[in-house]
């Protein structure tokens, strides 16, 4: 089981490869779409690889409550609980 | 009792397309709806659609689609034993398309159906004419995919309308002396329905000429109609990210599986047709299937935009044009869409 910090390392790595934002642009606070820029396919992508990374399900319906990055790192914790 | 001697193989033997001349460009979608030409490419793929006016109607399309076909394959229209439509916009509950079509064509009387399998129609008529053609029910089967998707969208929404096009496909499938069309892995999953859908039903649409009848009109209706209830005529809507992870993750899955069912490896194919949905969706599955440079993929959605059931045949003959020696050489085609349904199977191109 990954750890909050690991979580959000792993989303990062997972963003960047998505949409080549730096990493370290991708933090806690940060909104997907308002902040990062990131369009509902690429989310979705990028779920879909959090889940294959982290061993965890995501939801469609689940999926727009991820408004920032907290809220998926919190969910994917939950999740793997 | 006799039953009708089966045959070992059957191939597609011809391909024929109708493109619609009304071009629409991503300048025009943005008259309805807010968008940029870069925000519609960047996001879709699509640079252009085509579309039909007014009086082109789903049999217009669909008979210049299989007359090509069938001058390809070299094939009477008498000589058919089926004639199989797949379309989800002929503005007729009944009589089908397809009994119109063969009454054109010439093919009278052979048996004409529509089928009702949206982006997947395609695939599915491959399917059911493969096994028409082998089991001795028929010799040549027509199976055409055609759409005017301009009379069920509205313009001015943001999920679906933009993305579609008009256009018709058709393929003559008859008997082979090898291997042409390899088992069909076809499917459905209803539980997802909703995902891509009608507005409303022509039930909900006599319903709110009634009221807009007893109001005075339909704007005076529409208060008590609610949420799109000013609108009478039911439109396509979509899930857009929904549909996007299945048609992506899933739908790979069903490539896959089509791939084992044929024999085939990735690198043993010549081409790639999926359903011109979404140029993300055609790159993800391209990346998930790890297909190899040397497989050329289907990417007529550029010019053509999504044409449902139309697609495939109109990106196989396209590929075909444009590279003559992909002719002989093995195409995966998949066709997924609303219902939700899917089809796969692996042909060698004509």
């Amino acid at each position: 089981m990954a750890s909050n910090e690991e979580i959000l390392a792993g989303l990062a790595e997972i963003v960047n490869e998505e949409t080549g934002l730096a990493p370290e642009a991708v933090e806690l606070d940060k909104s997907f779409t308002d902040d990062l820029d990131i369009d509902s396919i690429s989310m979705m992508t990028i779920v879909v690889n959090a889940e294959e990374k982290f061993g965890v399900r995501i939801p469609d319906e689940e999926v727009k409550n991820l408004k920032t990055v907290g809220d998926a790192v919190d969910y994917i914790a939950k999740a793997q609980a | 009792m006799l039953q009708a001697p089966t045959r070992a193989h059957s191939r597609v033997l011809g391909l024929g397309a109708y493109r619609p001349d009304v071009i629409v460009t991503n300048d025009d979608v943005c008259q309805w709806i807010e968008s940029s030409d870069e925000w519609i490419r960047q996001r879709t793929g699509i640079v252009t659609r085509h579309r039909a006016k007014a009086d082109v109607s789903v049999i217009d399309m669909a008979e210049g689609a299989a007359r090509e076909a069938l001058q390809k394959a070299g094939i009477e229209a008498s000589q058919l034993g089926a004639v199989i439509v797949s379309t989800i916009s002929h503005p007729y509950a009944t009589p089908s398309a397809a009994a119109a079509l063969a009454d054109r064509l010439g093919a009278t009387p052979a048996p004409a159906f529509d089928i009702s399998a949206a982006c997947a129609g395609y695939c599915y008529g491959i399917a059911q004419a493969d096994a028409l053609v082998r089991s001795g029910t028929a010799d040549y089967v027509l199976v055409v995919g055609a759409e005017k998707l301009s009379d069920v969208i509205d313009n001015t929404e943001r999920t679906i309308s933009f993305l579609l096009g008009d256009g018709a496909g058709a393929a003559v499938v008859g008997p082979s002396d090898v291997p042409g069309i390899s088992p069909s892995v076809w499917g459905s999953d209803g539980s997802k329905w909703d995902v891509i859908s009608m507005t409303h039903s022509l039930n909900e649409v006599r319903e709110i000429s009634l009221a807009a009848e007893a109001a005075g009109s339909l704007a005076a209706a529409a208060a008590d109609l609610g949420e799109d209830g000013h609108k009478l005529w039911p439109t396509l809507r979509q899930d857009g990210p929904s549909v996007f992870r299945w048609a992506v993750w899933e739908m790979a899955k069903t490539a896959k599986r089509a791939l084992d069912a044929a024999g085939v490896q990735p690198e043993d194919l010549a081409a790639f047709v999926p359903h011109q949905a979404n140029m993300r969706i055609i790159d993800e599955m391209v990346k998930q299937l790890k297909l190899p440079e040397s497989v050329a993929v289907a990417r007529d959605i550029a010019d053509a935009g999504n044409t449902s059931a139309a697609s495939i045949p109109l990106a196989t003959h396209r590929l075909l044009q444009e590279n003559p020696q992909l002719s002989g050489g093995l195409a995966l085609q998949i066709g997924f869409g609303a219902g939700l349904v899917f089809g796969a199977q692996v042909i060698v191109l004509p």
